[in-house]
């Protein structure tokens, strides 16, 4: 257990230290020092409301790891999530204003209309995919882009309200109804005291579920198991029976789906939204793209990994009046990325010639051979 | 895709085929004209002139220039192997290099700075892709998370505390690049005399078709800046490279079957490196050339043309000219939007899609191709409804456009596209 914890991590942790070595070049070369850089990171996420605020931030992230890591376990890039949560937003903000609900249903209608206008926006490229061939990765960049506009046009023409006078559009506040509240109670009774006016968002408690939601999914159901043996050995899932039509058909819409719930944490948790409009955070699909890849579509990885996402974003916050460019925390999360990538692929190719290796040997004794003297897959990159 | 291979391969030893070939040769010439021809009568329909003026191609033409350039520099790295879905950084990379050395130099070497700069990202991937053999779209999203990152800090660190410049732009670059006008054609200058403007001429007759088939080439060939002059000839440069040089040759074998490049001694992951330097330097020069354009680095001035430049790629079957004719066409499509009084132009557009659909499912019906007609006939509706529901013609569906053009293009004719067969797989010595 401790082992398998310990050599799952080394990669990232590699990367963690090449990441902060690149970005004390980086910080070095533009005039500034590391050393006080990364004291003041360390100072600013030091205290209860930091941790506090960096969970609220990486709640969305989270979810938008989640969405795109089931695409990922079958090899379907599903780079539209992005599309598929503004539009989600809108829609569902839009329609959760309209409509008067008691509490729980009506935050309980918020999450199905998103959640299927999200599916459904996915499933536009699982049936151009199923049934005209068209490359996943393709027709989800153009539907990321296609939702863009739609969003823009519909919010303007239809949806907007038309109380907000002037150049910014939104959609209508919704009620309190729709409201999920805050879990500052719980942390009061853990014994903690928060500043005024810092809330931990109650949309955590969905958050944790989904991610479990996803565990079970993926590792205790039968779709789970075909849903993984289509990512990594196609022909054999089909010789096995596996519909390869039907799973992308139904992956998609999964991943669509919960990428639609990405944008709920702002409409149902917090109290600056409420509604979809121009200052709703549009960006965070591509996020989540860079968070399923850090944490290797794994639950527990993910909310690793949007939980450090979150902590670069709070601690880099308070660099400027010191004279240190915020940006840096950019650098930070693009090079940890990248070099994790990176020693992911190395560390599992490494694995797989060794298991190759193994087997070979294990084989080689089974006929009483001499063990070939190399086996294909198993040199490792030059 | 084998299958492709084997069908057209059938298709040519069957009698007849001759014609077919032929036929198939002269499409793109006729979908171009007929194309034009609804446009013509669009603007004869609607009274709009812009529609079809020498001016709405110009600007279609600086438009399309880096859409065209990222179309490029995805072939360039698909041929050779390389799925590169990191090249909208890349660009992003060209824009600050091109803002930064712009602005201390002059354009020219924001030219250059923009291909150093989209270069150094095309090869930061092709070490992770090629080296280490990471996922080629997993390297690309990290890129593309990356690359504004890191654009954003430089701008910060460069442009902050300069005159005219934050760390959303820069100050702007020193001098422009100049314009050249054709001669004779389209009265350019030669020698300090201003020659006849025969295609001016031409198209202020206002004729059905001519008058706007002169507009385009005048459009094409007034004023144009030396960057986008260049980009035109670096189309017929990489078609000549890929397709005319043995090293085109190594590279697209790197692409199509790797296992057989490397019996024959080709060094595959060399050629992959070449592919991806060279595609990052095209992406690059795509941003240096949206800085001449807007004359300074602007943060998010990309906005996501490297994808675009991808989806021209594929529209034209990953081969230069067919990625020219997409950039052409998505260049129109965004040009539009910059011309003056552009609501009544965009509402004409609208209206011009939805007859070319109307006329292209009409042909499904007498094909019997039901399928894609049952799409046509959708994307038709959809585009009505967007003409007769607007209140006011809307700047948003025109941008919507050219994506949904691909996503048509890619729906109806994803049969016949044949991408390399070989990209995106990674590749060490010993694979078959």
């Amino acid at each position: 257990m401790f082992e398998r914890i310990w050599r799952g991590s080394l990669a990232p942790l590699a990367a963690a230290v090449a990441a902060i070595v690149i970005s004390s070049i980086a910080l070095l070369i533009s005039g500034n020092n590391p050393i006080d850089a990364f004291r003041e990171m360390w100072q600013t996420i030091d205290s209860t409301e930091s941790v506090v605020l960096i969970i609220n931030r990486a709640v969305p992230y989270y979810i938008a790891g989640v969405a795109v890591a089931i695409g990922f376990k079958m090899n379907l890039f599903n780079i539209g999530s992005n599309g598929q949560y503004i539009l989600a937003a809108l829609i569902a903000g839009w329609a959760g204003a309209e409509v008067s609900l008691p509490p729980p249903i009506h935050v309980a209608f918020v999450f199905l209309v998103a959640i299927t206008v999200g599916g459904t926006w996915a499933l536009i490229a699982a049936v151009l995919n199923v049934t005209r061939n068209v490359n996943v990765v393709i027709s989800t960049i153009m539907l990321n882009y296609i939702a863009f506009g739609l969003v823009a046009f519909l919010l303007n023409e239809f949806l907007a309200d038309d109380e907000t006078a002037g150049l910014v559009k939104n959609t209508k506040q919704m009620p309190s109804s729709a409201q999920i509240p805050s879990l500052n109670r719980l942390i009061e009774i853990l014994g903690f005291n928060l500043a005024p006016g810092v809330q931990l968002y109650g949309f955590l408690p969905f958050a944790i579920l989904l991610g479990v939601g996803y565990y079970v999914l993926l590792n205790r159901s039968r779709f789970g198991y075909d849903l993984k043996m289509s990512g990594l050995n196609p022909d054999a899932a089909r010789s096995a029976g596996v519909n390869p039509k039907k799973m992308v058909l139904i992956t998609l819409f999964m991943s669509g789906a919960v990428a639609g719930m990405i944008g709920l944490p702002f409409l149902l948790a917090d109290p600056n939204f409420q509604k979809y409009g121009d200052a709703f955070p549009v960006t965070i699909g591509f996020t989540g793209l860079g968070l399923a890849l850090l944490g290797r579509n794994s639950p527990v990885g993910i909310a690793a990994a949007a939980i450090v996402w979150a902590t670069i974003e709070r601690a880099t916050q308070r660099l400027a009046p010191i004279g240190i460019p915020q940006e840096i925390g950019r650098i930070l999360q693009g090079s940890f990325l990248l070099v994790a990538v990176i020693a992911y692929e190395v560390v599992r190719r490494r694995n797989d010639a060794a298991v190759a290796a193994a087997a070979a040997t294990a084989t080689a004794k089974l006929h009483r051979e001499p063990p070939p003297s190399s086996t294909p897959m198993a040199g490792a990159p030059a | 895709m084998t299958a492709t291979i084997d069908s057209t391969a059938s298709d040519v030893r069957e009698p007849g085929a001759e014609s077919t070939w032929r036929k198939a040769r002269w499409m793109p010439l006729a979908v171009a004209l007929g194309a034009m021809a609804i446009l013509s009568l669009t603007r004869l329909l609607a009274d709009n002139d812009d529609l079809t003026s020498s001016g709405t191609f110009g600007v279609a033409l600086r438009v399309a220039a880096p859409i065209g350039l990222a179309g490029l520099s995805g072939l360039v790295a698909e041929r050779s192997g390389t799925i590169n879905i990191g090249l909208d950084g890349m660009m992003v990379m060209g824009t600050i290099f091109a803002g930064w050395w712009g602005w201390q130099y002059g354009p020219w070497m924001a030219l250059l700075g923009g291909i150093i700069g989209g270069m150094a990202g095309g090869m930061v991937m092709s070490l992770a892709t090629t080296t280490f053999g990471v996922n080629h779209i997993v390297a690309g999203v990290a890129i593309n998370i990356i690359a504004p990152g890191t654009a954003r800090f430089m701008a910060g660190e460069l442009f902050t505390d300069v005159q005219g410049g934050s760390i959303t732009t820069s100050p702007g670059n020193t001098g422009a690049i100049g314009a050249f006008t054709v001669p004779f054609l389209s009265g350019g200058d030669l020698f300090g005399w201003t020659s006849p403007d025969i295609l001016g001429w031409l198209e202020d007759r206002g004729w059905f078709l001519i008058a706007d088939v002169a507009a385009l080439a005048k459009g094409l060939t007034t004023a144009v800046s030396w960057d986008v002059v260049l980009t035109i000839a670096i189309f017929f440069g990489i078609a000549y490279l890929l397709w005319h040089t043995p090293l085109g040759l190594r590279l697209r074998s790197a692409g199509e079957r790797p296992a057989a490049a490397d019996s024959l001694g080709v060094s595959v992951h060399t050629m992959r490196h070449i592919g991806m330097g060279l595609s990052g330097a095209l992406a690059g020069m795509g941003g240096a050339v949206l800085v001449l354009f807007a004359n300074r680095y602007q943060e998010n001035q990309v906005a996501g043309r490297g994808f675009l430049g991808l989806a021209t790629m594929i529209f034209g079957n990953w081969m230069p000219l067919g990625t020219a004719a997409g950039a052409g066409l998505f260049g129109y499509a965004q040009g539009i939007t910059l011309r003056t009084n552009p609501g009544d132009l965009v509402s004409a557009l609208i209206l011009a899609a939805g007859i070319s659909l109307l006329v292209m499912s009409i042909w499904m019906v007498v094909e019997r191709r039901w399928q894609t007609m049952g799409f046509m006939s959708v994307f038709t509706a959809v585009t009505f409804w967007a003409f007769f529901a607007a209140s006011e013609p809307n700047n948003q569906l025109v941008f919507v456009t050219p994506y949904v053009v691909t996503l048509i293009a890619v729906s109806v004719g994803a049969q016949r596209l044949r991408p390399p067969a070989e990209e995106g797989i990674p590749w060490f010595k010993g694979m078959q």
